[in-house]
This record gives C-alpha cells, sequence and structure tokens, in this order.
C-alpha cells in the first residue's frame, strides 16, 4: 500500500524538449547552430590576432594584397584585398546571423500582436486588419525594402538608430547605420506571415472556456489577448520564428547580393558571395565558402524549425 | 460559382489601384529624383524639369494625373499615345493603360519596355514552374508513399538543400562546373534550348525542394484520412486510389503555394538575369527603383499585381475542382 515513490510529471516543454533530442538530423542542426554561433563570436579576433594583420584585416605587406588560394595559413585563401577569407566568413556571420535574429524579433513583436489583436476583436476590425495584411503583400518587398533603406538613410536616419550603431562603437558611420535600417526593413516586412500565423491559432482559441473564465472574472481585452491568449499560440510562433530567420537571412544575402543590403567595409554571407561571384571562374574558393557556410547555416535552422514543429506539435507530425 | 468569380474579379479592382497608391506614395518618400545627380542643378533648369514632368503640381493632382496614366484618362487631340488602349466616347478620346514614357532611356515607352523584357523573364519563369512541379510533384509522391525509405529520406534532404542554397551560389557553381568546366551549356546570354538549361534549372531549384515538402506532406495526411480507406474498402485498386483520390486532396497545400510564388518568382529572376546576364523585366525592375524612374517602376508593379491577383483567383477556383468539399458563396 505504500508507494513512496511519486510519478514526476513533465512539463510540455519538457516532453517537447525530448521528442526534439530524439530527432538525429534536428540535434545536428542545433550542434551546427551552436558550433557556428562560438565561432563567430570569437573567431574572427583569433584569427587576426594570430596571423598578424592590421585592425582592418587588410595586410600591411603590399605584396600579399592579392588573392592567395586555401592553404594552411588561410584555410578559406585570401580575398582581393589579401585578408583572410575564414575571418571575413566568420566576420560575415555576425552580420548575417544577427540580421536574422532582430529581423525575426521585430516580426516576432508586430506579427503577434497584430495577429492577435485582429483575431480576438474579430468581425468589421478583423477584416480590415487582414485585408491590410493583403495589400502589403501584394506590393512587391523589394520596393519596400529599397524605399525604407533609401528614406531613413543618410540625415534621415533616425536617432535611435544612430544610438544603436554608437553602441556598436560605430557612432555616425553611415555603413553600420544602414545595416541596423536593414534589419528593420526586413523586419517590418516579414511579419505578415507571422500575423496571419497567429491570427488563425487565436480564432480556435477565443471561443474556448478560459477565455470566457477570464473574461467573466473581469480581465482586461488587453489581458485576455496578451495573458492568456498569446502564450497558447507559443508553439506554432516559436516553430514558424524559427522558419522566418533563414528566409530572413536569404533576403538579406539577396540584396547584398543586388548591392542595396551590406556594403564594404562590412560583410555578410550574401555581400561576400556577390562580390566573389564576378571571378568565380578565377577564384572560385571567394565564392563557395562563403556560400557554402551560409547554405550549412540555413540548412540546420530548417531543421532545427522542422523538427521544433514536429516537437511541438505531435499531432500534425508529417514525419 | 459565376457570381464569385466576378466578385473576385470586380475585388481586383480596388485592390491594384491601392498597390498602385502605395507603391506610388514608397517612391515619393524615397528622397533623391530621377533628375538628381551628383552635381547641384540650376535652380532655373530644375523649375523647367519640374514643369515639364508636372511635379510643380499641387501633390493631390500629381496623383490624379498618375492614376489617370495608369488606368484611364481622356486625352487632347494632339496627344502621342504610345501604347495601351485608346477609344472615343462622343467628342471625348479616352486613352487607357498608357503607362507614359520611360524617365530615365526617355525614347522608349514603359508599355514598350515591358513588351520587350517580359518574354524573358516569362520564359525562363514559366519553364522554371513547370520544372519545378514536374520534378517536385513526382518526388514528393513518390517520397510519401515509400514514406521513411531510402528514397524519401534522399530526396527530402535534397529538397532541404535545395531551400538552403541560395540561387545566387547555385548560378555560379553550375556556370562554373558546366560551363567554364565541361563545357556542355554556355555561361550566359539568351538564345537557343542550350542557354536556357541552367537559368532554368537555377531558378526552379527552391521553388522544386518547396513544391516536393509540400506534397510529401500533403499526401501522408490525405492518403490516411477516411475517404481514402473507403475508397480502398470499396474495392478499388490502388492505382485508381492514387490518381483518382489521393493526389487530388494531397496537392491542395501546393496549389496555394503557387499564388506567392509568382510573386517571389520575381524576385528570384532578378538573380538569374543578373547571373546569366538575361535582359529580362526583374532587372528592368529593379533597375527603376534605382534610378527613380517613376512611371516604369509603377508600370511594372501594376502589371506584376494585376496578374499575381488574376492567378490568385484562378488558383481559388481550381480548388473547387481539387476538392469537391469547398464551396464557394
Amino acid at each position: 500500500m505504500a508507494n513512496t515513490e511519486t510519478v514526476k510529471g513533465t512539463s510540455l516543454w519538457k516532453d517537447a524538449w525530448n521528442r526534439l533530442l530524439k530527432n538525429k538530423l534536428a540535434v545536428f542542426g542545433l550542434i551546427v547552430l551552436s558550433v557556428m554561433v562560438v565561432a563567430v563570436i570569437i573567431g574572427p579576433s583569433i584569427i587576426y590576432w594570430t596571423n598578424g594583420f592590421t585592425a582592418d584585416g587588410i595586410p600591411a605587406d603590399g605584396d600579399l594584397i592579392k588573392s592567395f588560394p586555401p592553404s594552411l595559413q588561410h584555410p578559406m585563401g585570401t580575398d582581393e584585398a589579401g585578408r583572410d577569407l575564414l575571418a571575413r566568413v566568420l566576420q560575415g556571420g555576425r552580420i548575417s546571423l544577427t540580421v536574422g535574429i532582430i529581423s525575426t524579433l521585430v516580426s516576432l513583436v508586430i506579427g503577434v500582436s497584430y495577429g492577435a489583436i485582429a483575431g480576438y476583436l474579430g468581425g468589421r476590425i478583423d477584416n480590415l486588419m487582414m485585408r491590410i495584411v493583403d495589400i502589403i503583400y501584394s506590393v512587391p518587398y523589394l520596393l519596400m525594402v529599397v524605399v525604407l533603406l533609401n528614406v531613413f538613410s543618410g540625415q534621415n536616419t533616425p536617432e535611435w538608430i544612430k544610438s544603436l550603431s554608437s553602441i556598436f562603437g560605430g557612432a555616425g558611420n553611415q555603413g553600420l547605420n544602414q545595416i541596423f535600417m536593414l534589419f528593420f526593413a526586413l523586419g517590418l516586412i516579414s511579419w505578415l506571415t507571422m500575423a496571419r500565423v497567429v491570427r488563425g491559432q487565436i480564432l480556435s482559441l477565443k471561443n474556448q472556456e478560459f477565455v470566457m473564465a477570464a473574461r467573466a472574472t473581469g480581465v482586461s481585452t488587453f489581458g485576455i489577448i496578451f495573458k492568456h491568449l498569446v502564450p497558447n499560440t507559443l508553439g506554432p510562433v516559436i516553430v514558424y520564428a524559427t522558419l522566418t530567420v533563414p528566409s530572413v537571412m536569404l533576403s538579406e544575402a539577396f540584396l547584398s547580393f543586388l548591392g542595396l543590403g551590406v556594403q564594404a567595409p562590412f560583410a555578410s554571407w550574401g555581400s561576400l558571395a556577390a562580390d566573389g561571384v564576378k571571378n568565380i571562374g578565377i577564384f572560385p574558393w571567394q565564392t563557395i565558402f562563403p556560400g557554402v557556410t551560409m547554405a550549412l547555416t540555413l540548412f540546420s535552422l530548417n531543421f532545427v524549425g522542422d523538427g521544433l514543429r514536429d516537437a511541438l506539435d505531435p499531432q500534425t507530425r508529417k514525419f | 460559382m459565376l457570381s464569385f468569380i466576378i466578385r473576385r474579379l470586380l475585388i481586383i479592382i480596388p485592390m491594384a489601384l491601392l498597390v498602385i497608391t502605395l507603391t506610388w506614395g514608397l517612391i515619393r518618400l524615397a528622397p533623391g529624383t530621377f533628375y538628381s545627380t551628383e552635381k547641384k542643378l540650376p535652380p532655373a533648369i530644375e523649375a523647367n524639369i519640374k514643369k515639364k514632368y508636372g511635379l510643380d503640381q499641387p501633390i493631390y493632382k500629381q496623383y490624379l494625373l498618375m492614376l489617370g496614366n495608369v488606368t484611364c484618362r481622356t486625352k487632347s487631340a494632339d496627344e502621342e499615345v504610345r501604347g495601351g488602349v485608346q477609344f472615343s466616347i462622343g467628342s471625348l478620346n479616352f486613352k487607357c493603360f498608357d503607362f507614359g514614357d520611360s524617365l530615365k532611356y526617355p525614347d522608349r515607352s514603359v508599355n514598350q519596355i515591358i513588351s520587350d523584357h517580359l518574354p524573358y523573364s516569362a520564359t525562363i519563369g514559366i519553364l522554371a514552374y513547370l520544372l519545378a512541379l514536374a520534378l517536385g510533384l513526382t518526388a514528393g509522391i513518390i517520397a510519401a508513399l515509400k514514406q521513411n525509405s531510402a528514397f524519401d529520406y534522399g530526396s527530402m534532404t535534397f529538397a532541404m538543400l535545395g531551400l538552403s542554397v541560395p540561387n545566387f551560389v547555385l548560378g555560379p557553381i553550375l556556370v562554373s562546373v558546366f560551363s567554364l568546366t565541361l563545357y556542355i551549356f554556355p555561361p550566359a546570354r539568351f538564345g537557343g534550348f542550350m542557354s536556357l538549361v541552367l537559368p532554368v534549372i537555377t531558378l526552379s531549384a527552391i521553388y522544386m525542394a518547396y513544391i516536393a515538402r509540400l506534397t510529401r506532406a500533403g499526401m501522408l495526411e490525405v492518403m490516411r484520412s477516411d475517404y481514402i480507406r473507403t475508397a480502398r474498402a470499396k474495392g478499388l485498386d490502388e492505382k485508381t486510389v492514387l490518381l483518382k483520390h489521393g493526389i487530388r486532396g494531397g496537392i491542395i497545400p501546393v496549389l496555394s503555394f503557387t499564388g506567392p510564388a509568382l510573386a517571389a518568382l520575381l524576385a528570384g529572376t532578378v538573380v538569374v538575369e543578373r547571373v546569366f546576364a538575361i535582359p529580362g523585366l526583374g532587372n528592368m525592375f529593379v533597375q527603376s527603383i534605382q534610378n527613380r524612374d517613376e512611371p516604369l517602376t509603377l508600370g511594372i508593379v501594376a502589371f506584376l499585381s494585376i496578374m499575381i491577383m488574376v492567378f490568385n483567383l484562378v488558383v481559388d477556383i481550381s480548388y473547387g475542382f481539387l476538392d469537391p468539399r469547398i464551396r464557394y458563396e
């Protein structure tokens, strides 16, 4: 009779985490991403320090300013200015990954609140809000980004963007300002799908008993939306956010490739690959290494996103 | 059904007008003009340019003029029309869809530029889309039917790869392998079937991957559903079950993707056009934005957004043929 053993319950999140760990591809993705993040944070300094380069990475000796193929000293070769390409790729990774993360955060904040408000209020407001989303969808996003980047550049750069740049040690640096603008421009266009996902979730949740109970006890509309409904949509939101990161990173690379995004001396994987493409016949490593690094990261992010979807929502498990 | 189509067709008009208005607003918000150069223009010349293009008028008049150019407006007898449709009612002459002249290339009308450059983008885009559909659907269906087989894992990993390699990396890699090393396909330029192979593969890779994944997921869900079990239970052979019932339901998610894909194809062609030196519309569009060539940008946006909306309507209509449970009201 005396059963002293207590069964320890596992939470939803713990369950999901365990399921995620069983997914080999997702674990592979997580490991690659962790290694990438660490490498990107500390890598460039170590490489420059061991190779004895100047601060901007361009060798002091003029004879070294040319493209060298991969060697032991430069595992990925060098770019046209003689900079170690591995270091450039890692530096580029800082910007590419940050673009992905910050833009996704911006799209999370806007998309989740917008979708939740539209879904909960319903009726005409919902209709109006979702038609606005439809219309923004049909404006070419390239145009939106180009205009946003142009409108808020130069003297028109908002103060808070400038202060962000100065936190990162580049007060008044136009290139850095442009990068921060890119974060927000991409975030501002990538919230649309998030809003749709969240609205759909809220629609199916808002008639449930716990919402009625909250309303009966006098919780405000704001409180119901953000305290009771939004936390219940976290699963799909996390999954979708994980999949937004690679798509935003692709957009950034695409814009940098067109010469609209990150510009020298700053680098992102997209801008490095775009620089390399000009000489792909002669110096193929200048395209292949940034491109493959980016592809590997996107590959891992997609796998983690897929794994999370399967883990958080076992019913819709497709694999 | 008919009233649904008519209603949707009518909605396209205000939607397109809104898109054009928004685009126009965005262009006007952006600093710089088509005539601004490094050197500052003398005020007299600037005033002249402004007068010629109606930029000295109040903003609402400029807006109405723009709107008239993009849609329909009356024209004076001596006005030259270089494209679009014209007709007259009584003594009034109307002209429609004449987007005016490009500001960057003053000797070419926007209609002319669109009809010159569209065929290149359309050829590559349509071929890429057909290739993506053919291979993506096949791979997705086989992967779903042989779930957890080697083919399933192989094709889905390959699809994930397709989603992760940016097309501006894929294109140059294909060029350096197949053109510069193996000498099979020409590296650039547009002409003949051989020159189309690499651009079409580059453009279709990501859609192929997406379609394969969507098809697989859709098929897996459908093949487990009750109506498929019913079809099997009433003694249909596996082929009929799959072809007549399974695929119809399974590719609905793919269908929903085709609408956004058309819009995304525009962005994709820009890269392919750059990499393979193809004079398509996508590149023209990016340039028009950078040049602040307002009539050209608006013309392309108007043309493409209407195309996208019509295409979305076609997609919505075809839902009904694929899934009899979907009703239009």
